[in-house]
């Protein structure tokens, strides 16, 4: 079996990911489950639009909101995309996947597709309330495009290594801890300059503080870098990182995919389905 | 094959030639999902040497893949596709290994007609009933016309009704598309109503293999006649039942009624054997 065979596989990911994302957006209870984060982060920004950058005239909302898209490109990466892949290892598509001639390459490129057309959803959706309701949001399209190009690139992979090397659904927890921690230092919804400094210096080796960088500089006016640590957007290290966390992600995703695919086989998904019936009852 | 310290299977060795369907019978723990997921390529052996269509399945490729079918027996898989959208897309993996013998995949409708699923063509697969279920995932294990179709426990937890119905989709199976077939199970019955040639597995070895109805007159070759007399019943157990017969009509002629020969069935045979092999 091989993970990356080549275009049939890719051209069939894509075909894939495309009606995943049209069954998606065709059953309410799958649609409801997708938006409920965006709508709620879009409620609470609405709250926040009042509110003014202590010093500024400029609403605390508007400077909250692309760090909201950064953080939904980080969950919908890492998160999402680790939930998908352990789901569809206990119901048994993984192995589906893997029984079908170039299945496993499609597998990958339809979650790739699947999970970046929720982090771009819940970017456009964002992105329209902002520009309709919130004063001040002003978008640079390249810088923006770039952002979210690398932003996918940076979290999806990393997404499917965690994903593949969880043995079971049940240890999902253990990576929403970790993800939510990083979330409250990484300055999305509080600022990372009132952190102490040892915070500040593990927010900033996680991409989700450099995702809500950023997208900062992507939609906020240039004189609101003032208020970032060193006082500017730090393009060239949100770029240098993000493409090194892609790299990172790109190199270790495969071997380990790679390695759990070898082991998917029939008994080990109805044991697993055992287990999981065992914890219901 | 190997798990840690426990020998799992030992010196298994068995060939299954082209158009065969061949039954792999066994209690639970004999080994049988080990060996058949070693010849599906979904588990690497600790030793031997294996060769399906021609290949080793541990290092086997996607075109390989494309030659092999495989029903296992616990599917849930994508549950919100429906079930032609699902035949349509997995049949298009198949396309570009389609020979100029062997045009690959299925015509959707043509498959769904075969597993009786037409009606349920547009339903969620994550509603249809168990049985509709299981035609569905043999409908995705022979799409793309394989060669060699792995079933892994077909007919576990089914009704009477839906076993029969799965029996006979096997059947029209294997005689329009001389595929060959290796199937588990622990349902003597089955065995012998799908197989042309049963292995017994027990602790890891084969302990018999051969069609049915041999394996059932090798073992035991006693065969029970029973009849009466005057309304008095009588039962007899020989190996010799044709000659007992005639000799019985010879000595009582008309008086003889409710004439019964009845041969040892595989069920016999097999609980013999296993008795046999864990005594």
């Amino acid at each position: 079996m091989t993970v990356f065979s080549g275009t049939t596989g890719v051209r069939l990911g894509l075909r894939r990911g495309g009606i995943e994302v049209r069954q998606t957006l065709t059953y309410w209870p799958d649609l409801v489950q997708v938006l409920f984060v965006p709508v709620i982060g879009i409620l609470v920004l609405l709250l926040l639009r009042g509110h003014h950058v202590p010093g500024t005239t400029f609403s605390l909302g508007s400077l909250t909101l692309p760090g909201f898209i950064g953080m939904t490109f980080a969950t919908g990466g890492m998160l999402g995309v680790t939930t998908l892949i352990a789901v569809d290892r206990e119901d048994g598509t993984l192995l589906r996947a893997k029984a079908t001639p170039d299945g496993m390459t499609a597998y990958v490129i339809s979650k790739i597709c699947y999970s970046s057309a929720g982090s771009i959803l819940g970017l456009v959706l964002t992105l329209i309330v902002g520009l309709a309701a919130f004063h001040g949001v002003t978008v640079h399209w390249p810088t923006l495009i770039w952002v979210a190009v690398l932003g996918l690139l940076a979290t999806i992979p990393l997404g499917i290594a965690v994903g593949s090397a969880l043995p079971d659904p049940r240890y999902i927890p253990l990576a929403v801890f970790p993800i939510a921690g990083l979330t409250a230092i990484s300055g999305i919804f509080y600022p990372i300059t009132h952190l102490a400094g040892w915070l500040q210096a593990i927010g900033q080796i996680f991409p989700v503080y450099w995702l809500g960088l950023g997208f900062r500089a992507a939609l906020l006016p240039a004189h609101l870098a003032s208020v970032e640590l060193n006082g500017s957007w730090r393009l060239p290290y949100v770029l240098l990182t993000l493409v090194l966390w892609s790299a990172l992600g790109l190199a270790s995703a495969p071997p380990v995919l790679r390695r759990m695919a070898r082991r998917e086989s029939g008994s080990r998904v109805a044991a697993r389905r055992e287990r999981a019936m065992l914890r219901r009852t | 094959m190997r798990y840690g310290a426990k020998e799992v299977l030992a010196g298994i060795d068995f060939d299954v030639r082209t158009g065969e369907v061949v039954a792999l019978l066994g209690p639970n723990g004999a080994g049988k999902t080990t060996t058949i997921e070693i010849l599906e390529g979904f588990r690497m052996r600790s030793a031997g040497a294996v060769s399906v269509l021609g290949q080793d399945p541990a290092r086997a490729g996607e075109a390989w893949r494309a030659r092999v079918g495989i029903v296992l027996q616990a599917w849930r898989d994508h549950a919100k596709w429906r079930v032609r959208e699902l035949l349509d897309h997995l049949g298009r993996y198949y396309q570009r290994y389609a020979t100029a013998e062997i045009p690959r995949p299925w015509d959707t409708g043509q498959l769904l007609d075969l597993v009786g699923l037409s009606a349920q063509a547009k339903s969620r697969i994550g509603n249809l009933s168990g049985g509709q279920r299981r035609r569905l995932d043999v409908a995705i294990g022979i799409i793309g016309r394989p060669e060699l179709l792995f079933l892994d426990e077909p007919t576990a937890g089914f009704d009477p009704a839906a076993r029969r119905e799965f029996h006979e989709l096997v059947h029209r199976l294997t005689d329009r598309e001389q595929a060959t077939v290796l199937l588990t199970t622990h349902d003597l019955a089955e065995a012998e109503k799908l197989a042309d040639r049963v292995l017994i597995l027990a602790g890891g070895k084969i302990i018999a293999d051969g069609p049915p109805e041999e394996l059932a007159l090798r073992l035991s070759a006693k065969a029970e006649v029973r009849w009466t007399v005057n309304g008095q019943r009588y039962i007899h157990p020989t190996e010799q039942a044709t000659k007992f017969t005639r000799e019985l009509f010879a000595h009582y002629g008309e008086a003889v009624e409710d004439l019964e020969v009845r041969r040892p069935n595989l069920e016999d045979t097999y609980m013999a054997l296993v008795q046999e092999y864990e005594t």
